[in-house]
């Protein structure tokens, strides 16, 4: 099985070595992963601004890039939601987008429900705390959200208890946004920070020193917070953990 | 044109932030409440589906249904009206109490009085207006608006209260007891109940098949105004309106468990004719509710049923509190509902959201509000009223992103350049994101490079 990787363009930039995690994971299974270099973006920054109309050609784009493959695979919720729920309107009964749309997958969501993964032989002895990115938990469903009356999941969860020595804390929020949000954190940035702020400090009155997610977007803003606020707290992308580089 | 603008308001909320934490605690032990209460029913989300389903089927049939309910109403004695909008809703209830010759009204549980801003309206007119609901009396007697539409005065602590009973209504300065402050506003309510010529209430469900009105609350003050007085007048919106009595039991089961956790509000009181010698008229208004009617994107925002979880749940509206939204309902329902009706005035309320999504997962009624939101963003840059600044940046970032090699070296020189940085350069005013928050660290190579190096041939 051929599998499209794809990397959002700020983790690209910024954050390779979760990159580079999520590549090394799903090498471990044996996957035929390929990159494809022309990618850049999704285009949900312009578009959660009200401006998808001028980024069609983004999406023509992305969609051009991966109908190839089999499988997509990327290391962020947010961007997968974008793909998957707000391509719709530029694209009107195209088999391209429809292959696209059905194809792409968050990588957890990946390793659970397609490869359904059994095992990871890695081991991660620290207390961790899961932020729940709210396009991953309520959009891709990859957790059960508090708000609804349905048997509790959470596939982070699942995963995570495959890795060795892992402690993974209980928080008083379970789901609650950590108030990225895209341009949200500069437009309402009043807001975004006291957001992050009460999300960092339930993960530190429950003990954590790490927090994890599987949205770099959110754990960006959180680190910032983080590291302006001298908190001994660390994060790092779910990937890391699942493919024990850190 | 207002220059409302919700960050800036947000800004003055969140500036105490003692407060502005006790405010979202408040609000988020409401929230477990209605998840404790929601989880004790198996069938919960069956309820809301069917919920939504009921409600969908009545606006698309609404014409049906108002005119079986003004039939039905009237064949009990019910004088009904209508009216296109806010102020002929407010000349036809002034007409009615001028035709009673009334001075003094009660008044209990109706954000659609708000919204025709029904108050200073008959002040103005030399008619008393008192408030019964104890949340509204509060925000009542401090000359503000209700920051939310089940609790009222959740912005204000009982110490607030405790201040605003001393100087209005003569209490103990430093009591701020809450049994001590309910009981002196119940006695200065009781005397304005018994001196009332006329009782206005809402409306929270208007059944068509039995010409009769529903109205839930949990002081039972609504009952008093409408029976004590011999006048009763009624108001609600034309989405008020359900098909059938069966159908009330699935919106009061989602009702109250959604609103503040209880298996169902103290009162839930039937109206279907006046008192002995009394007259009951309805008033039913429109007030820009049609259009909803006719838009796709928008006609779900319609089905609310005012039980207040989304604002409960929504960490946006926890932490800026009602009056940021500046629009009668505040927070996710009220911000569709002001982007719909007025997208210039309220143009900053859709983006007054991170788009979590917790609001459409609360709903009882399944209103997809988060993606109302979103769509609103569009629709204002499709109008143009999105500020040309974003406008052009978007379109460039778009520009950028459609040149991969472009895009790549001018990161590249970024992740050199901004290490060697002076802090002072970077964290200028110009740096929202980094007045609260550090930048992350640069890394020395990209994803894309490492790749090429490492990984292409593998
Ligand atoms: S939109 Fe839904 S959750 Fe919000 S007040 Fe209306 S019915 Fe309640």
């Amino acid at each position: 099985m051929k599998v499209g990787l794809f990397i959002p363009c700020f983790m690209n930039e910024l954050y390779p070595k979760s990159c580079v995690a999520t590549l090394k994971l799903l090498k471990k299974f044996d996957l035929d992963v390929e990159y494809p270099m022309q990618q850049t973006c999704c285009g949900q920054a312009m578009a959660n601004s009200g401006c998808s109309k001028d980024m069609k050609s983004l999406a023509y784009k992305f969609v051009d890039t991966f109908k190839k493959y089999d499988y997509i695979v990327a290391p962020s919720a947010s961007c997968v939601t974008m793909v998957k729920e707000h391509y719709e309107p530029f694209f009107h009964y195209n088999e391209d987008y429809n292959k696209v749309k059905v194809s792409i997958y968050e990588v957890c969501e990946f390793l659970h429900d397609v490869l359904k993964i059994e095992k990871l032989n890695v081991k991660f002895p620290y207390k961790v705390g899961l932020h729940n990115s709210c396009h991953g938990h309520r959009t891709l469903r990859l957790g059960s959200a508090s708000e609804l009356n349905i048997p509790y999941n959470n596939k982070l969860k699942n995963l995570l208890n495959l890795v060795e020595e892992i402690e993974i804390i209980e928080l008083q929020r379970e789901d609650e946004c950590c108030g990225f949000g895209g341009t949200f954190s500069v437009s309402e940035e009043d807001i975004s920070i006291a957001m992050g702020k009460d999300r960092i400090a339930d993960h530190l009155n429950s003990k954590a020193e790490v927090i994890t997610g599987a949205d770099m977007s959110c754990l960006m803003h959180m680190e910032g917070i983080i590291k302006r606020d001298k908190k001994p707290l660390r994060v790092m992308h779910i990937t890391e953990i699942l493919a024990g580089e850190f | 044109m207002s220059l409302y603008n919700h960050p800036l308001k947000a800004k003055e909320f969140v500036r105490n932030d003692e407060r502005m934490h006790w405010h979202d605690k408040a609000l988020w032990f409401v929230r477990e409440k209605r998840d404790l209460a929601s989880k004790s029913i198996p069938e919960w989300e069956k309820l809301r589906t069917y919920a939504a389903q009921i409600k969908s089927h009545t606006m698309a049939n609404l014409d049906k249904y108002l005119l079986e309910f003004e039939a039905n109403a009237k064949k009990r004695g019910i004088k009904v009206h209508f009216a296109k909008d806010a102020k002929e809703h407010n000349e036809i209830v002034y007409k009615i109490l001028k035709e009673n010759r009334v001075e003094k009204v009660v008044k209990s549980k109706s954000m659609l009085t708000e919204e025709c801003r029904l108050n200073p309206f008959l002040e103005k007119r030399g008619i008393e207006v008192v408030d019964t609901d104890l949340g509204e009396r509060i925000v009542q007697l401090r000359k503000e608006t209700p920051s939310h539409i089940v609790l009222p005065a959740i912005h204000l602590k009982k110490e607030d209260v405790a201040k605003t009973f001393h100087e209005k209504i003569g209490t103990d300065e430093d009591n701020s007891d809450p049994s001590y402050l309910t009981n002196a506003a119940r006695e200065n309510l009781r005397q304005k109940f018994l001196n009332a010529q006329a009782g206005i209430t809402g409306v929270n469900f208007a059944v068509a098949k039995t010409g009769g009105v529903v109205v839930c609350t949990n002081e039972g003050n609504a009952d008093m105004g409408a029976t004590l007085p011999k006048l009763h007048i009624a108001c609600m919106g034309i989405e008020k309106i359900i098909p059938r009595a069966e159908d009330l039991g699935v919106f009061t089961r989602l009702l109250a468990r959604s609103a503040t956790g209880q298996p169902i509000t103290s009162y839930t009181s039937h109206f279907h004719s006046s008192v002995e010698n009394g007259e009951m008229h309805i008033v039913i208004v429109d007030n820009k509710r049609t259009p909803f009617l006719q838009s796709n994107s928008y006609k779900n925002a319609l089905n609310c049923i005012r039980c207040g979880a989304c604002m409960n749940t929504c960490p946006v509206y926890r932490r800026s509190g009602g009056h940021s939204y500046d629009y009668v309902i505040p927070g996710p329902i009220g911000s569709t509902l002001g982007s719909f009706r007025d997208p210039k005035i309220y143009k900053t309320l859709s983006f007054a959201c991170s788009l979590c999504g917790s609001c459409s997962n609360v709903c009882p009624v399944k209103i997809d509000l988060d993606s109302q939101l979103y769509t609103h963003r569009q629709d204002l840059r499709e109008k143009n009223i999105i500020s040309n600044k974003k406008r052009v940046t978007m379109q460039f970032a778009v520009w950028l992103m459609n040149r991969p090699l472009l895009f790549s070296f001018i990161s590249k020189l970024a992740r050199k350049t901004i290490p060697l940085l002076p802090k002072a350069v970077i964290y200028n005013k110009y740096n929202i994101w980094g007045k609260h928050r550090d930048i992350p660290q640069m890394p020395a190579k990209s994803f894309k490079e490492i790749y090429k190096e490492e990984f292409k041939n593998d």
